[in-house]
Formats: C-alpha cells, structure tokens, sequence
C-alpha cells in the first residue's frame, strides 16, 4: 500500500525572498524521490508543504490525490512519518516510547507490537535497545530509532529531511543498507531531502534538483547524469563524480 | 496535592488562635515595633486582663502607617500612639508657636483633628512624654557649662554630633534645630539607632538624638539638654482607640482611661531601662508598673528577679511558642508558594506562546519584586487590613516573578527538534507542551520554585509587621526590645526551616523531572 507524492506549481515566499518558483514534480506510489539542493535552494521548504510545516502560497499538495488540506492536520500529520535532520527524539523518553509516538497518537491497538517490529526492521532489537535513552545510542543508531518511528504506524509516505547528512562515512553506508531493506519491506513512497546527489543516486528512483527556487530537472539520476538539462546539474553530477572517486582506493 | 492541602489546613487551624465562642469578642491590643511602644501595650493588655476582658495581642505592627491604618479600618482596637506623631506623621499638620509652648493645645488639636477625620479616639494624655532628647556625657556638660540647647552656641564648632539618618533628614530633626538655635557643629556623623548609646558614652560623638525616655540614658549617666526655644513637637503619650472599641466597649475603654495622667518620664524612663537593658520580660515589667501606681492587683507576686537561664535552657522554655509560631510560618509559606506555583507556571506556559507579550508581564512581576518588603505590607493595608490575608498576598506576589520567568525559560529553551518533531508527526500543542517542555523544562522551573521558597520564608518573617504572626513575632520583638536571645529565637528556626523547605523541594524536583535530567542535575 502506497500513494503518489504531487507537487503542482508551489509558488511561495518568506517576506521579500522567493523560497519556491512554480515547483512541480510527481512522485510516483512506492517510489522514492530525493530532493537535491544547495542550502537555501528550497528543498527542505518543499519538503515541509506535504505534511503543512508550511502552506505554499500558491499551488497544490496531493497526497494519493487528494490535496493535503482536504483533512484535518494533526490527523495528516500521523500518517506520514518525518525523520528530521538530527532525529528529533525526545530525550527523555526510552528508544520504545520515542518509536511508539505516532500509534500512541492513533490509538493504535496493537502499539506495542508495532514498535518491536519497526525496531526490528532497523536493526534495533527491542530487548537490547529498547529501554536505552536516546543518549546512550550512537549517532546512527540515533537515526535508526528515528527511522523505527516514522514507519512504527504503518505510515504510507515518509519524509526524510537530511536525515543522514550529520553521521560519518561508515554508519552512513550502514544506514542507506537499513533504508534499503525497511522501503522493501514497508513499499512505502519517501522524499528525501539531501545536499549529497551520490546519496540521491543510490537511494533514489527519482532525483528533483532544485536550484533557487526553482526546478532545475527532476529524472532517475541516470538521465541526469546522461543527459543533464542545465550547466547546474552537469557540473553537480561531474562533483559527485569526482566525490565518489576520490573514495575509491588508487 | 490533596493531602498537601490537607495537611496546610490542619496547620492554620492549629496555629489560629481560637474562635470566640458567644462571649465578647476580645480587645485587639497593637503596638509599633520598639520597646516603649511594647511595654505600655502589654500595660493595656493587663489591665483588661485584670478586669477579665478578653484580649487578643498584635504586638510590634510595622510602623506608624501600619498600625494606624490598621487602627483606622477596626482591624485592630488600641495602641499607644504619641501626639507629635499624630500631628506631624498622620494628620500632617504643622505646629504653631502656641502649640509648642503648650503639650495641651497639641493634644487638643490632635483629639479634635482625628475624632472629625478618621472618627478614632485619644483617650487623655498618659502623663509623660518622649520627645526628642538632645544628649550629652555629663562630663561635656559639665565642662561646657551646659544645661539648655542655647548653651550651645557659646562654643561653636566644638562638639561633634552623631545623629540618626531619620533625625538628620527631618525637617523638624538636625537642619531645623541647627537654624532654630543657630548652632554650628565640629563634624556630624549619621548613626545607626542601635549604636547611637555607645558611641556616644565611648567618646566617639559628643551629642546625640535620642528619646526623653530611653532607659539608656540612665545607664550611661547621660544629661539631656533643655528645648528652651521649644523647638521640638510636644510627644505626649496616650492611647489611641477606634471607633468601634469607642462605640461598643465602653467597660474597655473606662478601664484603659483609668491610666491616664499616671505615668511619669522617670517612671517610664526606669521602665524602658529594665526592658532594654536588664532585658527583663515586658510582661512582667509592665505588671510591676502597674503595681506601682496602684492598678495591680494585690495577689501578684512583685518578685520578678528571674536568674537568667542559659540561651540553650530559654530556647526550651519556649519550645512550644517556637514549634507554633515554625507550624503558622510555615502554614504562610506553603500556602503563598502553592498559590504562587497555581498561577505563575501556567502564566509561564502561557507567554511562552506569546513572546511580545511575556517581556513586558515579566516585567512587570519584577517591578513588584524591587518595591521593599515593608512598603508592599504597607500598602496592602488599606485593601485588606492587617493579619493573614495581607500577609499572603504580599508573599504571593514576591513569590511569582521568580516561578514564572524560570517557567517561562525553561519551556522556552526546551529541545527545539524534539518539540518540531512532535508537531511534525502530529502531536498537539498540549501534548507538546506535556510530554515534550513541560518534563524538560522541570529543573529550570524548580530552580524558580526553589528561588522563591527561600525567598518567601525569609520575606514571611516581616509579616509579623501587619500582625500576621510567624517567626518574625519573636524577631520584630527581639530588635525592638534589644534581646538577641528573642531574636534568634525567630531566626535560626526560620533559617533551618529555609533548609528543610529547599531540601523538601529538592526532593520533589528529584521526582517531577525525567531520569534523562536527573545525573545532571544531582
């Protein structure tokens, strides 16, 4: 069970600075889409209009086809998971009550269950992790936990704003190896926020660059990297290039 | 909560005096905070007590707003009040040159005046007065040749004066009687009151402002000069009674004129020494005063040479009056504090979903916090009369401006990206607020909880200056009546329950905040 993720030409602004121009993209159901961008191209703005963190001026959000305002907000809001940029797990609460959240929002009958299963699917067993605090678990496992509670409800969609950007190399490979098995097993549709197209690229089916504001091309990274539609996403895809090569042993 | 509540109630109702059943209600006898004022109120008390009416003591209120508001408004019935004051302090009247020459054309302005104003009573003159009294060693007299304040000016610039801040800023104190009688001192030196004496008779200071009955111008063999130009306002004693005491209990007010016209300055001057200096207890200073001038009553022993009993054996002996007054401070402290927690933590959660706002509401709490203690007592009195209520009210205020700004920074600073990550995946405000702020706002808030609970302990002390009781009873009286035992007899219980209430809190916060806090916080 899945829904398509649409944007229709989002237009807005925060007081005199354009933060989106007519952005349109269309992530189809059980896909993932990575939204790539320079700080302050807009990316984390267009992000934050699918669960109403921000209303756009002008344009429409669809989730499944139905506009985002169709529903109450609290209401959308718990059936799309949101793992932001450093967790945002409250650090008072076990890795268990963090996870269990949203099906405590909902009333979820079988909570419980829900969240050893998610715990579970990211590599976090509920016994060994479960009654820790946020604070006694690593930077990637910080991330997992967070991950563990987007998805505890069954969520459809999930939103990921930079969510890896902070770890190092290694827990960042292990991680992605994590995101990988969770999307096979959930089929849910993502967008993923990320300044890294290489991120993007391993991750993504779709890849929306954005720049300024505005779309720049939004295509699997293949055509990007094959036929890319601007100076901008050329020289973006030549970098991550020469990124992942630099990685590579001599 | 309930038990807490429980349990505050038991303690007012233990520590209330109690209720009067179907007889008269009791005379309520006040006094200002100094030792004279104490000794002739007690006078009062036992002259009542004598002719078995009821009476209820409200000793050492604030000052002379305090007690002649309170008076003013039949919260309390008499106390002894002096006619220099009446006139210059309360009616704010000025004196003409009949007046001083004349004690009696003051007293009959003053009656007058205050019977067609505020409807309150001065019964007729006791018989003494305590003015201002222009001291020297009688050594300077004597070399000087000195017997009036006209003498003075002989010898210019010679002597030295020491004065309290109070005498050198009236009008009606140093500037004025310099000018009257055109005198010219070597060096003037401002003095605490409570060492005026010593510095004095030690050499330090040739002259001082003290008061025509002080019993320590005995002790030290002092001569006061004479006012020959009648400079100063005549300060006759008398009691001051209120309309209702006027109007309902004549048989009170009959057996409190029976002491008019019976004291005399030396009579009262060997008083006040006995208190202030043998440190004798005013209780049984004013029975054997009235003994002496035939009020008393004969079964009463007159042996009151007590051996002085060690700090450790008096602090016993008081043990009951010392556990009810720590149960009614206490009983204040809790009940101001809860109240001050009721309002100002959700004040707190409030403003911080208005910021503009919340500077100026803090603000504004922090102005009430900078206004004197004593001033805020002051001015509760004519809102709300003297005793508790008063009391609680001022202490509440004090209370709320620490609670609600800690409150108010606590919530504020609370983990950003645990809050927008609540509100992101579908949680309330009030659930934000909740599970989120509030928890890990605990240790901030209780830093202001904690604040405020020293603080009002500390503040609960000078309640005892609009009759409300606690440990600042024996303090207030203590001070007055220069008996340090009475004093720390006050404090160090109010100290200890400074601790006790901090360490009780302490606990508490242990519990309020989540285990995630508490390693940082212990």
């Amino acid at each position: 069970m899945s829904l398509a993720l649409e944007a229709r030409h989002l237009g807005h602004r925060f007081g005199t600075v354009v933060a989106l121009d007519d952005v349109s993209f269309v992530v189809p159901a059980g896909t993932v889409a990575a939204i790539v961008g320079e700080s302050g191209s807009g990316k984390t703005t267009v992000l934050r209009c699918f669960n109403r963190l921000v209303t756009p001026d002008t344009g429409d959000v669809r989730i499944g086809g139905a506009g985002v305002g169709s529903e109450a907000i609290d209401a959308l809001r718990r059936r799309i998971g949101f793992v932001p940029q450093t967790g945002g797990l409250l650090p008072h609460w076990s890795v268990r009550r963090n996870v269990m959240l949203v099906p405590r929002l909902t009333h979820m009958a079988n909570g419980d269950d829900a969240a050893r299963e998610a715990l579970r699917l990211v590599g976090l067993p509920d016994e060994t992790f479960g009654d820790r605090l946020p604070r006694d678990l690593s930077g990637g496992q910080r991330q997992r936990a967070a991950l563990a509670r987007a998805l505890a409800a069954q969520q459809e969609v999930v939103l990921l704003d930079e969510p890896f950007g902070a770890l190092d190399a290694i827990s960042r490979a292990e991680i992605h190896g994590v995101f990988e098995t969770v999307r096979a097993a959930r089929g849910f549709t993502a967008l993923l926020v990320t300044h890294d197209l290489a991120e993007a690229a391993r991750l993504a089916d779709l890849v929306v660059v954005m720049r300024a504001g505005r779309v720049e091309q939004a295509a699997p990274f293949a055509t990007l990297r094959d036929t890319p539609a601007t100076p901008y996403v050329a020289a973006l895809v030549a970098r991550a290039r020469d990124g992942a090569r630099a990685m590579e042993p001599a | 909560m309930g038990v807490l509540v429980g349990v505050v109630v038991a303690m007012l109702l233990a520590a209330a005096p109690p209720a009067a059943a179907q007889r008269p209600r009791d005379v309520i006898i006040a006094s200002k905070p100094f030792g004279e004022s104490y000794l002739l109120a007690e006078m009062f008390a036992q002259l009542l007590e004598r002719r078995g009416i009821g009476v209820d003591r409200r000793l050492g209120l604030g000052a002379t707003e305090v007690a002649f508001g309170a008076l003013q408004r039949d919260a309390i019935d008499v106390y002894p009040e002096y006619t220099g004051t009446g006139l210059l302090a309360i009616l704010r009247d000025s004196l003409t040159d009949a007046m001083r020459r004349d004690p009696r054309l003051t007293f009959a302005h003053v009656a007058a005046a205050f019977d067609a104003r505020y409807g309150v009573r001065w019964l007729p003159p006791l018989g003494f007065q305590n003015g201002y009294a222009i001291a020297v060693r009688r050594e300077t007299a004597q070399r000087f040749a000195l017997r009036t304040l006209s003498d003075l000016t002989s010898h210019p610039g010679q002597v030295t004066g020491g004065f309290t801040a109070d005498f050198l800023g009236r009008p009606d104190g140093a500037p004025g009687l310099a000018r009257a009688y055109g005198l010219r001192w070597r060096d003037v030196r401002p003095l605490a009151p409570a060492v005026k004496y010593t510095a004095l008779a030690s050499g330090a200071v040739d002259i001082i402002d003290g008061y025509s009955t002080d019993g320590l111008l005995s002790k030290y063999d002092l001569v006061t000069l004479e006012d020959d130009l009648h400079f100063f306002p005549p300060y006759e004693a008398a009691a001051l009674v209120s309309a209702r005491l006027a109007r309902d209990r004549p048989d009170a007010v009959a057996e409190l004129t029976r002491l008019s016209g019976r004291l005399t300055e030396r009579l009262m001057r060997d008083a006040n020494r006995r208190v202030e200096v043998e440190q004798v207890a005013v209780g049984v200073v004013a029975g054997a005063l009235l003994d002496t001038i035939g009020l008393g009553t004969p079964q009463r022993t007159a042996n009151t040479t007590v051996a002085r009993a060690s700090f450790a054996e008096y602090l016993w002996n008081q043990r009951r009056t010392i556990t009810a007054l720590t149960a009614r401070h206490l009983a204040l402290v809790v009940m101001a504090l809860a109240a001050a927690i009721l309002v100002a933590v959700p004040l707190g959660l409030a403003l911080e979903r208005a910021p503009r706002t919340a500077e100026r509401v803090l603000g504004a709490l922090g102005v009430i916090q900078t206004v004197p203690s004593i001033a805020l007592l002051a001015f509760m009195i004519p809102l709300l009369g003297i005793g508790t209520t008063p009391a609680l009210v001022a202490l509440w205020l004090y209370a709320l401006f620490p609670i609600a700004r800690s409150t108010y920074t606590g919530v504020r600073t609370a983990d950003a990206d645990a809050v927008a990550a609540c509100e992101a995946m579908g949680a309330s405000p009030v659930q934000r607020l909740w599970w989120v702020r509030m928890p890990l706002a605990m240790p901030t808030i209780f830093i202001g909880i904690r604040t405020s609970a020293v603080i009002t302990v500390g503040a609960a002390t000078l309640a005892a200056f609009i009759g409300a009781g606690g440990l600042g009873d024996p303090i207030v009286a203590g001070l007055a009546l220069a008996d340090t035992r009475m004093v720390l007899s006050g404090a160090l219980p109010a100290a200890a329950l400074a601790l006790v209430v901090d360490r009780g809190l302490a606990v508490c916060e242990y519990l309020a905040t989540p285990r995630y806090l508490r390693r940082t916080t212990r």
